[in-house]
């Protein structure tokens, strides 16, 4: 997994309500395609008419905002299925850091596994930071995750709350398996002690 | 000193607890994780590929369903993708130990479906699955949830998860269930009244009246449409009909070890007094049959009303209520009824078990499914199957011009190519309406079994109440 502590870029204002995970990836697409070879499928039926061709108008084909690194999100970014895809894909066509109000959970702790980070702000901010982008879409923003702070072009730096469980395993770039492999004795003993006092759990 | 009320799902989640790991993650153990074709082969070979092996193979169980083909006659290789994927999948979760029910086999099914059956779901267990309807099970009084890829290679290496506490939702229906007014339409009304980010960050639990009256079937179906609100689980507190439901089925304790478990599983439901941090209140009478007008389930009205006009929503809102509509192919002030549909499918983790069936097979019954309509019933399981069959549904069916398929996921996630067709508009007793679910272009309407068999039988969107009065 690739570390994150500093991402600076454009930041793509796609602010819709309630993007879910298989419009962000196709379900087929992860049994046709390795992780890392999503790019071509990321957005396909925003990004692509019925002939294949680009849509202009969607934010992600505009010059400015192809390939920026972090996404201005609506409410509930990535619900819906529980897909590890959703982000493999982003991470093909670029983005490290999703800002949005609120996100998918399953989505979420799907984001931590792959050195992606989810950023939670009010609505209000995250919409000043979409007015800001559009108004100077080439201005990098830049994402700090050991200060905690988004700084928009020419503005003052803006916190955000990270836990620090998850912070570590991102600036580390260790998933939960990196974080957890050393906890296999007290799995044992609690496996050990369940057996005796909730038998009709166990088969064996 | 009294210990202070606990809720249900308090009392599940902190018998789990292995471990604290800091920032109030904890690790979890779970009971049970299953795993289906379309993720599951992948990830055991990416555990190998780490140089791990499956902590607890006795407590994992696998089946074929999002790959495998629904046509009659089917075998592992008939769809491209299971040809793929199934072979690989089942070579390596025996070889891991992990039980493996085949595609043909007798207990196969989608695998929400089968949990339960099997009684592989437990009330007071923790269980997971790398697919987001793992919420289902949470009908029996289990703590269920849908997990990651890299998640499900914890578990595979662990049995354990890492996780941190949802804060706790209860969701009470008061009073009965009108005519034409099932599960499926007390779930969608949820999804309306509190939208589809409603649940973010929550546990649900679902009481009230009408939960306790219901049968374990509806239960599963309410739980199934947790995570459509973004609860990641949804629960109902055991009782005597879970309890007569898992006496005697093929996974669960015997005998004394079953005694005991009931001693164990009495003691699970909310205390007089437990805490939520939020309440949700539904009156029965205010739900009509339900159907979907959007590309989320919160889009979606009483089968009488009008499509809204974006307009009436909320600002941040109004954008996608208009590309909804432009996708969907309706026009605001249109009314639902009467809208012609071109497909009809009944099956999916949702609805694709027996009172399913038999609640279509009612509606359909006596009728033809219309000329400019196809419509596929997919049962949820072999044994699904195997008592619809016993019980004559299978004719009802075919009788009437619906095809008869084989248990799987089918056109719910389209994932082994069997798709509606572009532009087509379908009624589905499915639990997403997304942009491209049930295909690229697919115009999918949600609604419950009843409501689906009208739309076959009418060619239409049709409220199911007027066919049950016998007026058709």
């Amino acid at each position: 997994m690739t570390p994150l502590s500093e991402i600076e870029g454009p930041a793509a204002p796609l602010l819709e309500a309630n993007v879910n995970t298989d419009v962000i990836i196709r379900i087929e697409r992860l049994s046709d395609f390795e992780r890392d070879a999503l790019e071509p499928y990321a957005f396909e039926a925003w990004r692509f008419d019925d002939n294949g061709d680009e849509i202009p108008d969607f934010v992600l084909n505009q010059p400015a905002w192809h390939g920026a690194p972090i996404l201005l999100c609506g409410p509930n970014f990535g619900c819906g299925s529980s897909r590890e895809g959703a982000v493999w894909a982003l991470n093909c066509i670029g983005v490290r850091v999703v800002i949005a109000p609120s996100f998918g959970g399953i989505f979420r702790n799907n984001c931590f596994q792959n050195g992606t980070l989810p950023i939670t702000l009010p609505a209000e901010t995250v919409q000043q930071f979409a007015e800001i982008a559009r108004q100077q879409p080439d201005a990098p923003f830049r994402v700090d995750l050991e200060r905690e702070v988004v700084v928009p072009p020419n503005g003052a730096p803006v916190p955000f709350e990270i836990d620090g469980l998850r912070k570590q395993g991102l600036l580390k770039g260790l998933d939960d398996l990196g974080l957890t492999a050393e906890r296999l004795p007290e799995i044992a003993d609690w496996q050990k002690r369940d057996r005796e006092a909730r038998p009709w759990t166990w088969f064996e | 000193m009294t210990a202070s009320p606990k809720t249900l799902f308090d009392k599940v989640w902190d018998a789990h607890v292995v471990s604290e790991i800091g920032d109030g993650y904890q690790l979890l153990h779970v009971d049970r994780n299953l795993l289906h074709d379309l993720s599951g082969g992948k990830a055991l070979a990416d555990l190998e590929r780490r140089g791990l092996k499956v902590h607890s193979p006795g407590l994992n169980f696998a089946v074929p369903d999002h790959a495998v083909s629904s046509a009659p006659g089917r075998h592992a290789a008939s769809t491209e993708i299971s040809a793929r994927l199934a072979p690989i999948f089942k070579e390596r979760a025996e070889a891991a130990g992990i039980r493996h029910f085949d595609v043909n086999d007798p207990e196969q099914g989608i695998v929400h479906v089968i949990g339960p059956e099997l009684g592989l779901t437990l009330p007071g267990a923790m269980i997971t699955c790398g697919d987001s309807h793992t919420s289902t099970q949470g009908a029996l009084g289990a703590i269920a949830f849908g997990i990651g890829s890299t998640e499900l290679l914890h578990v595979l290496a662990t049995q354990t998860i890492v996780q941190k506490k949802p804060k706790r939702m209860r969701v009470t229906y008061h009073g009965k269930a009108g005519a034409g007014v099932s599960p499926k339409d007390m779930i969608l009304y949820l999804m309306g009244a509190i939208g589809a980010g409603g649940g973010d960050g929550f546990a649900l639990e679902y009481a009230g009246s009408a939960i306790r009256s219901m049968d374990i079937e509806g239960r599963l179906t309410i739980c199934n449409m947790s995570i459509e609100c973004g609860a990641k689980m949804g629960m109902i507190a055991p009782d005597d009909v879970t309890y007569r439901y898992l006496s005697d089925r093929a996974f669960t304790p015997k005998g004394e070890v079953f005694e005991r478990a009931l001693a164990h599983w009495k003691g699970l439901p909310s205390d007089e007094g437990a805490a939520f941090d939020r309440e949700v209140e539904i009156d029965m009478e205010d739900i009509a049959p339900q159907i979907t007008w959007g590309t989320s389930p919160e889009h979606v009205a009483a089968v009488t009303a009008r499509v809204p006009e974006p307009d009436s929503a909320a600002p941040e809102k109004r954008d996608s209520w208009a590309q909804a509509l432009d996708y969907i192919g309706l026009e605001p002030g249109q009314a639902l009824e009467g809208t012609p549909v071109d497909h009809v499918f009944i099956g999916s983790c949702t609805n694709s078990r027996l009172s399913d069936l038999k609640a279509a097979a009612d509606v359909v019954k006596g009728r033809k499914v219309a000329q400019a309509t196809s419509a596929w019933v997919v049962p949820g399981s072999q044994a699904v199957k195997r008592q619809a069959e016993a019980e004559g549904l299978d004719a009802v069916f075919r009788d009437a011009g619906f095809e008869w398929r084989e248990p799987g996921c089918s056109q719910c996630v389209a994932a082994n190519g069997e798709v509606v067709a572009p532009g087509k508009r379908a009624v589905s007793t499915t639990n997403r309406n997304f942009v491209g679910r049930q295909g690229p272009r697919a115009r999918t309407h949600l609604a419950s079994p009843a409501m689906a068999a009208a739309a076959a039988v009418t060619g239409c969107i049709t409220d199911v109440r007027k066919l049950l009065d016998g007026d058709a």
